[in-house]
């Protein structure tokens, strides 16, 4: 309250004098100078008018005129509040509020643990340590008011984010890489003989039909054929036999139906001799004995000719019988010798026949001539008769009765003879009308004889054709049958030769077949046997191959794991000696005295860039170090404090002074301030400034308490908030105090670096 | 930047300044003192009147000092 007093009476004096600084002063001099005599209270209630009309006028006033009011509320320090007091909050200016707002705006926004900043913050740096991480010194010299927490955590954060630690398999044996050594040798296939042998059937065993062998089939050919050559001989000798005999009595019966023939032509011929000569009786009966004669021979050698034939026939009986017996036999051979023999035969029929039909036409005219003899001899004898009845005397032999006949006898002949000859006229007028029914009958005897005679010559002779044309068919058959054997053996052979061929071919294609099959059976079961062993094969080798591999990926496993031992040893090295490069720059930040700034880092900064060449975020630390540290080093925090708290007396009397207030008048004033004003040496700041804090003593204890408690950043966050000629007399200070925190934070930043990477390189057990 | 330049800038400002007044004032009371002893027939004023330029003289300068770093040169800018 007092100081509130006193700071108004102070302000309205000021403001007092800042308007009229001669007339006021005039006043108080006049005033001071004329009631010296008066009375200190004389003075001291005009004085005490005087002010507070100063104050209540400059109120009025403000409260009237704004833009006063702000004048006022600008340029005297603690006006704004008595006249807020007084009229209430001033209306919002473009200035004032601006200035207010931004001020406003910074501090809470560094103080409160605010979202949007360190996210913004941490969003930039990820995205800056993602791309660029030269640019994370930027926001930090940006915004210094970060708590020193809060970038250890931002950069593990960071450093969590761009991991380059490998993360190190642990190389410890698993089941699953056992030995599988009960799968070593586990593909010795038992080698079945799976080849299934066909069964090899004796041909010779099973099959229902039997061939029989060559041998047996000749010789059965060899016995036929013996046999048969048996029977042909026999069969030949027997038809020779039979030829010979029949030929033989065929031959005596031609000749002796020849001698028949002959003996009936002569005895026809004698007959018709005897008939028709008029010989002399004695003749005649040479003639008739001569015929009788030949009759007798006639009828021997008949009768010869007859046992001949029969003989002939017999014998050709017999030989027909062989011949059918042969032919019975069906053997092919015998078949000429057959015909051979039924053309002898027939010959022999034929001749026979001929002879006999010979024999039959001469018996026939000698028939004939007999019948004609007869006639005549009955005629003869009729005549005889006729002649004896009218001559008894003559007898026997008329011609020779010329001499001894009388002329009655005679003339009885005569008349005799003329009455036969009428009567022969007669009868041959007879005759001559029945001749031709005679000759008709005669004609039809004839015919029938004739037809007879022709029907047997016919049958005769068809039977000689039917058995020539049967022998000539047979003989057309066994030339046939001989052609035919021969083309059938031809064609046989023909056949044979087709055959063998055919069975060539056949047995050639049953070979191509059997050979195809044979082959594709082979073909199978080689294939079946290549495959088998090409699956073993493939087994052996994929067994051998998942055994490589397996190797080769254990092995490659324990490279692996090998070189990321080596590479993690490297890491962890070069890790190590990151912090040990840390470390040591670490510890030339300790080597600040008092006032005395550290070593210049520079050579533990080279240390430090030389031991993380591959580390981007490392060397884009180690060269975000200012460069003043670098060449002249930092000042340690407790040189900070004490220059701190010099410097805090200074600020504290030029704490009035900025860019407008800055006569010497003010800094005055601004003395007198510092000397008037006792604000705590130490105030714990709270966690959001607000206007009142911005007062320059107040930032100062505020500071002076974050100082102590060696909150370095927040003391500079709020030294950075004085404005005017103290900000100026601490701008070094504070320059420092960042080059500091600077420093101190990229050296952390490496250090919790470090240890991250440390850390991160370390085997877990 | 050298350590509490600007603290010690302060104070060199104020002893330059004081330093300055001093000799300001001095010399000015001493062109005073001689003034008045030449021209003034030894009144006292021209001592004050010295000795006052001096002050002010001084205090201007201080002044200018102290405030040297808020003033703000500025140049026309002809339009071409």
């Amino acid at each position: 309250m007092l100081r509130a007093c006193l700071r108004g009476a102070n302000a309205t004096a000021r403001n007092h004098c800042r308007r009229s600084p001669g007339t006021s002063l005039q006043h108080c001099r006049h005033y001071t100078a004329g009631e010296s005599s008066s009375g200190a209270s004389k003075v001291i209630a005009t004085g005490l008018l005087t002010v507070s009309g100063g104050v209540g006028g400059t109120i009025l006033y403000a409260k009237w005129d704004h833009k006063f009011r702000a004048a006022v509320e600008k340029n005297v320090p603690y006006s704004d509040r008595l006249l807020g007091l007084a009229l209430g909050p001033a209306p919002q200016d473009v200035g004032l509020p601006v200035k207010n707002q931004v001020e406003l705006a910074q501090p809470p926004s560094m103080m409160e643990k605010q979202v949007k900043a360190p996210k913004a913050k941490s969003e930039k740096k990820v995205k800056d340590s993602a791309g660029s991480p030269a640019k994370e010194p930027s926001p930090v010299v940006t915004q210094p008011a970060q708590s020193i927490e809060e970038a250890s955590a931002e950069a593990t954060h960071i450093i969590s984010a761009i991991s380059e630690v490998p993360s190190v398999p642990a190389p410890c044996d698993t089941e699953a890489a056992a030995v599988k050594e009960e799968c070593k040798e586990c593909h010795d296939h038992k080698d079945t003989p799976a080849a299934v042998h066909p069964n090899a059937e004796s041909p010779s065993a099973a099959e229902p039909l039997k061939e029989r062998p060559v041998e047996e089939v000749a010789a059965r050919l060899a016995q036929q054929d013996q046999e048969e050559q048996d029977i042909l001989a026999s069969v030949s000798a027997s038809l020779e036999e039979s030829l010979a005999s029949s030929a033989k009595a065929t031959l005596q019966a031609i000749g002796a139906q020849e001698a028949a023939l002959q003996a009936i032509t002569q005895h026809t011929h004698k007959l018709k001799e005897a008939m028709e000569a008029e010989v002399p009786p004695q003749e005649k009966s040479a003639q008739w004995k001569d015929l009788e004669a030949a009759l007798a021979d006639r009828t021997c050698s008949v009768n010869d000719a007859g046992t001949a034939l029969l003989k002939a026939n017999e014998a050709l009986g017999a030989l027909r019988s062989v011949i059918d017996d042969s032919k019975g036999l069906k053997i092919a051979a015998v078949h000429p010798l057959v015909l051979a023999a039924e053309e002898n035969l027939h010959n022999m029929i034929v001749d026979l026949d001929k002879v006999v039909t010979k024999v039959q036409s001469a018996e026939s005219e000698a028939k004939i001539v007999s019948q004609y003899s007869e006639l005549v001899n009955e005629a003869k004898q009729q005549f005889q008769r006729e002649v004896s009845s009218l001559t008894p005397e003559i007898q026997a032999n008329w011609k020779g009765l010329t001499g001894k006949l009388s002329a009655d006898d005679l003339n009885a002949l005569i008349a005799h003879a003329h009455r036969r000859i009428d009567q022969l006229n007669r009868e041959l007028a007879e005759q001559r009308v029945r001749e031709q029914i005679h000759i008709d009958a005669a004609l039809e005897q004839q015919k029938l004889e004739d037809q007879k005679a022709l029907e047997k010559a016919v049958n005769t002779s068809l039977q000689h054709v039917k058995e020539d044309a049967r022998l000539e068919q047979e003989r057309k058959l066994a030339e046939l049958r001989e052609v035919m054997e021969a083309e059938m053996r031809t064609q046989l052979r023909r056949q044979a030769a087709a055959h063998t061929d055919h069975v060539q071919d056949v047995l050639k294609v049953q070979e191509q077949e059997l050979r195809a099959e044979a082959d594709q059976v082979l073909s199978s079961k080689m294939l079946e046997q290549e495959t088998r062993y090409r699956q073993l094969n493939q087994e052996q080798l994929d067994n051998f191959t998942l055994d490589m591999n397996t190797a080769y990926a254990r092995l490659k496993g324990m490279e692996e794991a090998i070189d990321s031992h080596v590479v993690a040893e490297e890491e962890a090295r070069r890790a190590h000696q990151l912090w040990l490069s840390v470390e040591a720059l670490n510890y030339t930040l300790k080597t600040a005295d008092a006032d005395v700034p550290t070593v210049p880092l520079k050579s533990a900064a080279e240390a430090v860039r030389d031991s993380c060449h591959d580390n981007d975020f490392a060397m884009a630390l180690a060269s975000a170090l200012p460069e003043e540290s670098l060449h002249r080093g930092v000042y340690s925090e407790a040189s900070l404090r004490a220059r701190f708290n010099s410097l805090r007396s200074l600020a504290r009397r030029v704490a009035l002074i900025d860019e407008s207030h800055n006569s010497l008048y003010q800094y005055f004033l601004s003395y007198l301030q510092a000397a008037l004003l006792f604000e705590d040496k130490q105030e714990a700041p709270p966690t959001q400034l607000s206007r009142e804090d911005l007062d320059p003593f107040k930032l100062l204890s505020y500071a002076s308490y974050c100082l102590e408690h060696g909150d370095l950043e927040l003391a500079a966050k709020l030294v950075n908030q004085l404005r005017g000629e103290a900000r100026r007399v601490v701008e070094d200070w504070l320059t420092e105090a960042r080059l500091t925190l600077e420093t101190r934070q990229v050296v952390s930043l490496l250090s919790a670096y470090a240890n991250a990477v440390g850390l991160g390189t370390t085997q877990a057990p | 930047m050298t350590a509490g330049n600007m603290a010690e800038e302060h104070g060199r400002k104020w002893d330059r300044c004081l330093a300055d007044t001093v000799l300001k004032t001095a010399t000015g009371l001493g062109v005073g003192i001689v003034f008045s002893v030449l021209l003034f027939k030894r009144r006292t004023w021209p001592l004050a009147f010295g000795s006052g330029l001096g002050v002010g003289m001084g205090y201007t300068n201080c002044q200018h000092d102290f405030r040297s770093p808020y003033l703000i040169h500025g140049r026309v800018v002809k339009d071409q």
